[in-house]
């Protein structure tokens, strides 16, 4: 098996025939470079995406300077674009989604690799799987016409409860408390991040060596004694790899946000209440933008392309080191 | 008993009270294990449950074919054009993103291997795969809609540069799993190294790329942001991919979510159902090349 996986790259042996233009020789000098301009497509198509938003944007940019994400003063009609109410809500419900998402996310990788059954393992891992081919916009649907209406009251509730209490109930608290809201953002992110980062987890999970959580078990630990010892310090790079992945994908989910965020910029701390998120925001206006706004907007676009390149290329890193190791080990 | 003491609290022996609370934790790690099974499965049967209730009443042969209504207050009928955009679109996306992914994917595991350009396109595949997909519609309406206004063919441009760093990746991995005898077999047999590819190792790996690519098609036929700014809105049919602007299931979906009245609504799940019977099929698909793929390793 260990053959089958990792072919070593095969170079052909010199044709026999003496020619100075062998027969296929042309082609295949041909599909060499046809493959490699295939790969290259992505540098490219990448290269271009930073320069053309970048010089749309750079209208705005250059007008805001440092103020565009430092400022909170985001008025069209006045020309002022300080986009860092936005900023702070993509912040917040993807903070929230993550809060939400990991554990359970941990708990289903944990269940698939560790406890269930052989037989149950495969349907468990489909269903999951399931839940990331529903498209954002019909989760979008979901929430603003049935989930957003119906949860108000929970949100009353809770508000009601913590009121008085010192932070608590100014956070879990809105001016007034909707239903289209932060939390209600965050519960379908956390929604549609849980199969990309139970997969990640559940990956690493299934590479911990057989022996250590055999050596765990025989020294007479408990089964969660032996994911304490030998599972969990083996994957800790991995797992942190899996949440920011989950983290950026939540950055970036456009339409199921902008559909239920409520569309009100605020920086203020209350999860209860609307807000609005940089590509909720994008996806709202962009439409009907022209000018400096429409400017503005793609710069905001640019700065959240910024944003989840920095968290992917840090996870990326944390998966290859994970996969190094890992390959240390297999060796 | 002292060896028991320095193995630490987490796997000491100790005595039967102590058993106790360490079996304690145990169930209740497993207990919560199954409840994260069960509360994911919870918004999965509500969401999938909604859209099957609320859009089966609709769905029909004249929903799926009619011109969509022009003004809101219209009750009934229907998304031929939407049905018609989203079926163009994505294939125009997949036709592109596929035979390039595919190139990408020969050239990472056939020719580059482990050397540096290799990793740095492998690395930025993985980047790209990491972009949003309003990001990648932004970059379709600065690079191309400007210059040459809205059609289908800029929606396709944006979904296909979503598909292809997935394409890539699952290519090459597929064709990381053809084993290297198959390759010496046929350099033995006097075959180049791009014949070799064509005939012995991209045919051992079509269905394990051919289950990936159904996938990519899947997620892409769902997607919203990157349609938004690039193809706009029409209401009657638009078949001409490169002229004129057209609409899609989930554009009209996001359009009509917001509102108040019953006929758009009543659209919206119907799209929503179209669509999610689109993506579902297609997963199916590729579960069943994929057992194939892995049945026919196995003999």
């Amino acid at each position: 098996m260990a053959l089958d996986t990792a072919p070593a790259p095969v170079a052909p042996p010199p044709p026999l025939g003496g020619g100075s233009h062998p027969p296929g020789a042309r082609a295949d000098t041909v599909f060499r470079w046809l493959s490699l301009a295939g790969g290259g497509l992505v540098l490219v198509i990448l290269a271009l995406v930073v320069y053309s938003t970048t010089r749309q944007a750079w209208p705005a940019l250059r007008k805001e300077g440092l103020d565009f994400v430092l400022s909170d003063d985001w008025d069209v009609v006045k020309g002022q674009f300080g986009a860092l109410a936005f900023i702070f809500g993509t912040l917040v419900i993807s903070v929230i989604a993550l809060l939400l998402a990991l554990p359970v996310s941990i708990g289903i990788a944990l269940f698939i690799t560790e406890v269930a059954p052989r037989r149950l393992q495969r349907p468990v891992v489909y269903v999951i799987d399931l839940l990331a081919v529903i498209p954002s916009v019909v989760f979008g649907l979901w929430g603003i016409l049935v989930l957003a209406p119906a949860i108000l009251g929970f949100y009353q509730n809770v508000a009601d409860a913590v009121s008085g209490v010192p932070v608590l109930g100014n956070v879990l608290n809105g001016t007034p408390v909707v239903g289209r809201s932060f939390m209600t953002a965050g519960i379908i992110l956390a929604i549609m991040i849980t199969p990309i980062i139970t997969s990640i987890t559940r990956e690493v999970f299934a590479t911990v060596p057989r022996s250590q959580k055999e050596a765990a078990l025989a020294l007479g630990a408990t089964r969660w004694e032996m994911i304490r010892g030998a599972v969990f310090p083996h994957s800790r790079s991995g797992m942190v790899a899996g949440a920011m992945i989950g983290f950026g994908r939540a950055m970036g989910e456009t339409i199921a946000v902008a559909l239920v965020i409520g569309s009100i910029p605020t920086t203020k701390l209350q999860l209860f209440g609307s807000g609005d998120s940089m590509a909720a925001v994008i996806a709202n206006n962009f439409g009907d933008a022209s000018g400096t706004f429409r400017s503005a907007l793609i710069g905001l676009g640019v700065v959240l392309f910024g944003m989840t390149l920095v968290i992917g290329t840090v996870a990326q890193a944390l998966v290859g080191r994970a996969e190094r190791r890992l390959g240390a080990v297999a060796r | 008993m002292t060896a028991v003491d320095v193995t630490g609290p987490s796997v000491a022996l100790g005595g039967p009270r102590h058993r106790g609370v360490r079996r304690a934790k145990d169930v209740a790690a497993t207990c919560f294990m199954v409840l994260s099974v069960l509360v994911v499965l919870v918004p999965l049967g509500l969401v999938v449950g909604y859209v099957i209730s609320r859009g089966i009443g609709i769905l029909d042969w004249a929903f799926l074919t009619d011109d969509i209504p022009i003004t809101d207050r219209t009750i009934g009928p229907g998304m031929g054009p939407a049905v018609v955009g989203t079926v163009t679109i994505t294939g125009a996306a997949t036709l592109m993103a596929v035979p390039l992914g595919v190139l990408g994917g020969v050239y990472l595991n056939e020719y580059g291997g482990r050397s540096r350009p290799a990793r740095v396109v492998r690395f930025l595949a993985d980047v790209m795969t990491g972009v949003p997909s309003i990001v990648m519609g932004l970059f379709i309406f600065t690079i191309w809609v400007l210059a040459f206004g809205f059609s289908g063919f800029a929606g396709a441009l944006a979904l296909g540069c979503l598909m292809l760093p997935v394409v890539i990746r699952t290519a090459e991995e597929m064709l990381r799993l053809v084993p290297a005898e198959l390759r010496e077999a046929s350099y033995a047999l006097g075959s180049r190294k791009a014949r070799t590819i064509f005939r012995v190792v991209l045919p051992a790996a079509a269905p394990g790329i051919t289950s990936g690519a159904l996938l990519a098609v899947a997620r892409a036929a769902g997607e919203t942001a990157p349609l938004l700014f690039t193809i706009l809105l029409v209401s009657k049919p638009n078949f001409d991919l490169f002229h004129g602007p057209n609409t899609a299931l989930s554009v009209q979906i996001f359009k009509n979510a917001t509102s108040a009245l019953p006929g758009p609504q009543q659209r919206a799940w119907g799209a929503a159902f179209t669509l999610i019977a689109i993506a579902f099929l297609f997963t199916l698909a590729a579960r069943l090349v994929a057992n194939r793929f892995a049945g026919r390793h196995a003999a």
